[in-house]
């Protein structure tokens, strides 16, 4: 019998349901890990939302209930209280374990197709916009040459002659 | 027995798919009529095939037939009726059966309801939308066959996932797949008008119409799986990015932008060829969504490589339709006459500035998904693009459409003044700016929260402010304004409910991540603490045994002003089958406002760990969605819509026979190809 892998996935949440369900239900952060100086404490838990779980699916550390969310998210307490920068505990952590470990890339040379992709969608598309207006214009201002005059000279009299009215041909089509 | 008659059935409806996918087509060719007849039959036999397919595999999971793989995988036989039926589309293949019958439903109701369609775009229409049933057949038989039986046949079954034993699998799945499927139709549409090389005027009367009831599934899908995952996952998030989600986003932003355009082309004949592309980009999108979702590339690249043989089918899949669709578009588009011409600034124009921001809002979602994937088979390195940066940057770019989402509807069509447009909006400027100084004066500071509030109000007032426009409320007797209203048509209406619904959803995200109160602490029977005014006191644990689990409760009564007001247990789950255990949130509701606790371990001490959150205004996010949702059935109940009632006095008489018709009385000419 197969076994049961990450298949067994019914819909879009589920997928990331089953990640999170797959870690038993202790809580994100713990009471006990929490710091006692509350400027600090809130320090950490805004740095802990920009940082990933890396066994999770797609959790931040401080979403997550996996050990090693907590053993980061208490590492973070411990480089604040010794007096990190919140850019340098992320340093700390990057050079740990690479950019992996960052929930928002960082804006450099690597990153700039993800990081301009908008602006560029953006301009492209005010482009096409002006370009398309500016052909669509160039048709309609076009004055008829010399032989579609005639034959509009020609459709016309042609009608106007017969008698019949051309709505009348068209329904009997 | 009955799972080898549904197996049957569904090779049958594979053997119906491909007949139609040929047949006609090549009527609609040759101008057979007899051949192009044959396209709606089949659709609706395709239908009943996979019906008998879908009952057998539910009759198999009801009555906990363990000789099939997928009820072993998936069931148990204590577990809850409920739970065993909806258990079906809980996994992989029954959820890919799901799919089929959805799309075979969408085909069954053109079939149906498709009369009055010129026979050849009728014929075209089934046809593509059999070439993608084929398509999804075979990859159900291929690769997941739900009916696989197993022998010897295990006594028990392993259980379904405790996290989807849920009323939300019951309906969040369906729900999604109606939107995300429904799509299909606007793209069958779309390339039938593309292989015949011209737009009729039944193009667009029916595309608007389909591309709505399949938003409307969409968002009530999406809105239902936030709150799924809100009160399921016990950390009081709703919105993830995750891919999965982004997977059902994309298609929906590209199927908002899809509806505006359908306006423009439907009531001025313009952006024609605009709208094309989108109702092939906005399936395209659904078809990448399934890709992501089934093939496992999600979780690494490297893990999609170990075990290509689904991916690498749904990625042929993908390859063959959205490669082809755009080939095709590619090839047919620049045929097709442009339509009417309009200034920048008119409601056109506006449409067209909607058109823009959602697309790249899309793409920035698109790209933010892909990227990790890309970035790992270029440079064998991982990144990660998670909420923080999409949070960022389609926030950024979205809140510009926001402030533009008042002005349009005040334009008027062809050219339009802005200025006078701002100025029968100052009720709602007003609004805003009282809203956002009242939220910056107590907590300066709080310039984005500020922000937030005064475009949500904006967003909100404006579209009332439009509707009142509309009925001359307060220009005219009241008696007058009523009648007006009632004469207002279903499309104005659900205009004014979707755009006040965004602004629902604005203000509930703002207030949510800007007064969202927290307390995680561990507490104690006879403990009280206190959150958004309420004292939440922990009486004491409440062990209970349920069905197929066992349970620890915490019954906390929740007092105000030493009042008791409402009582909430969260508990910890556990069950056997699976040794895994769940944490059951409690949610109580106050007004639009809601006081969450999720229960964590308790230690020896007898203290348990409790996650309370106090969040205001948090409902608005759903529902605002629910009432863009009802926007859009007001719309679909426009009489002007609804398919089959194009112009009453030509109801008898006039038949549509083939492509050489051509029908004086509709609106807009078709436009040929040449």
């Amino acid at each position: 019998m197969r076994t049961v892998r990450s298949r067994c996935v019914a819909t879009s949440v589920a997928l990331l349901l089953v990640a999170a369900a797959s870690l038993a239900p202790a809580l994100a952060v713990k009471p006990n890990e929490m710091l006692k100086d509350p400027a600090l404490e809130a320090r950490a838990r805004a740095l802990s939302a920009e940082l990933r779980c890396l066994v999770c699916q797609n959790q931040s550390i401080d979403d997550s209930d996996a050990d090693l969310a907590h053993d980061l998210r208490v590492l973070v307490r411990d480089r604040l209280k010794a007096g990190d920068t919140n850019a340098a505990v992320k340093d700390y952590l990057v050079a740990r374990y690479g950019e992996y470990v960052l929930l928002r890339p960082r804006f450099d040379l690597g990153n700039l197709a993800l990081w301009l992709a908008g602006p560029v969608a953006l301009l492209a598309g005010a482009m096409a916009i002006f370009a398309a207006r500016r052909r669509a214009s160039r048709l309609a201002e076009r004055p008829l040459t010399d032989e579609e005059e005639a034959r509009v000279e020609a459709i016309l009299s042609r009608r106007a002659g017969s008698g019949d009215a051309p709505a009348e041909n068209l329904t009997k089509l | 027995m009955v799972v080898e008659i549904g197996h049957f059935a569904l090779v049958l409806a594979f053997a119906l798919a491909l007949v139609q996918s040929v047949a006609p087509i090549w009527g609609s060719r040759t101008g057979d009529i007899r051949l192009m007849a044959t396209a709606a039959p089949s659709a609706l036999g395709q239908l009943l095939f996979v019906a008998i397919a879908a009952a057998a595999l539910v009759h198999a999971h009801v009555v906990s037939d363990f000789s099939v793989v997928n009820v072993v995988e998936n069931s148990h036989s204590l577990k809850p009726l409920l739970y065993k039926i909806t258990g079906v589309w809980g996994n992989h293949e029954g959820s890919m059966l799901l799919w089929v019958l959805i799309l075979a439903l969408f085909g069954g109701l053109v079939a149906l309801f498709g009369a009055n369609l010129p026979a050849s775009l009728k014929a075209n229409v089934l046809a593509v939308q059999a070439w993608i049933a084929s398509a999804f057949y075979l990859f159900i038989l291929c690769t997941s066959n739900p009916f696989a039986r197993i022998s010897p046949a295990p006594l028990e079954g392993n259980d379904l996932n405790p996290v989807l034993q849920d009323i939300g699998l019951a309906i969040h799945p369906p729900l999604l797949y109606l939107g995300y499927v429904g799509f299909s139709i606007a793209f069958s549409f779309a390339v039938a008008a593309l292989i015949d090389g011209r737009i009729d005027a039944a193009w667009a009367r029916w595309v608007r119409p389909w591309s709505l009831a399949a938003w409307i599934f969409l968002t009530l899908g999406i809105a239902m799986g936030s709150y799924w995952a809100y009160y399921e996952l016990g950390w009081g998030g709703w919105w993830f990015w995750d891919p999965v989600e982004n997977a059902s986003f994309m298609p929906w932003l590209a199927g908002t932008a899809l509806l505006h355009s359908a306006v423009v082309m439907e009531k001025r004949d313009a952006l024609k060829i605009w709208t094309i592309l989108l109702a092939i980009l906005t399936f395209s999108l659904s078809l990448l969504g399934t890709f992501l979702v089934r093939s496992g590339v999600l979780t690494s690249v490297h893990a999609f490589a170990t075990d290509p043989e689904r991916g690498v089918f749904i990625l042929g899949i993908l390859c063959l339709f959205i490669g082809g669709s755009l080939t095709l578009f590619a090839w047919r588009a620049p045929g097709l006459k442009p339509g009417g011409l309009f200034a920048p600034i008119s409601r056109e124009g506006a449409l067209v500035f909607n058109n823009l921001f959602l697309t790249v809002g899309c793409a920035i979602v698109l790209v933010g998904t892909l990227y990790p994937l890309l970035y790992e088979m270029a440079t064998g390195a991982k990144i990660t693009v998670g909420p923080p940066f999409f949070n960022l940057v389609f926030g950024a770019f979205i809140a510009v459409l926001l402030v533009a989402v008042p002005l349009g509807p005040m334009l008027a069509w062809k050219r339009g003044d802005l200025l006078a447009a701002a100025e029968r909006l100052w009720l709602a400027l007003a609004l805003a700016a009282i809203a956002a100084a009242a939220v910056w004066w107590p907590s300066t500071g709080a310039i984005l929260t500020a922000l937030g509030v005064g475009l949500a109000v904006w967003v909100m007032a404006g579209a009332v402010v439009e509707w009142a426009a509309r009925i001359k409320l307060f220009r005219a007797p009241l008696a007058d304004s009523l009648s007006r209203a009632r004469g207002l048509p279903g499309a104005a209406w659900g205009m004014t409910f979707a755009h006040f619904g965004i602004g629902m959803v604005i203000l509930g995200i703002v207030s949510e991540t800007s007064w969202n109160e927290e307390r995680i602490l561990a507490m104690k029977p006879g403990e009280v603490v206190t959150i958004g005014g309420y004292q939440v006191k922990l009486d004491g644990m409440i062990p209970r045994q349920g069905e197929n689990f066992s349970e620890e409760a915490a019954h906390f009564s929740i007092r105000r002003g030493g009042v008791q007001v409402t009582f909430l247990e969260p508990s910890r789950r556990m069950f056997a089958t699976r040794r895994t255990a769940t944490s059951e949130t409690a949610i109580a509701t106050f007004g639009f406002s809601q006081l969450y606790i999720a229960l964590g371990e308790t230690d020896k001490t007898g203290a348990s760990a409790v996650r309370l959150y106090w969040k205001p205004l948090v409902t608005l996010i759903w529902l605002g969605a629910v009432v863009m949702a009802f926007g859009g059935l007001c719309s679909l109940l426009d009489r002007r819509l609804r398919v089959g009632a194009p112009v009453p006095a030509r109801k008898a008489g006039s038949k549509h026979v083939g492509p050489g018709n051509i029908d004086p009385g509709a609106p807009a000419a078709p436009v040929a190809a040449e």
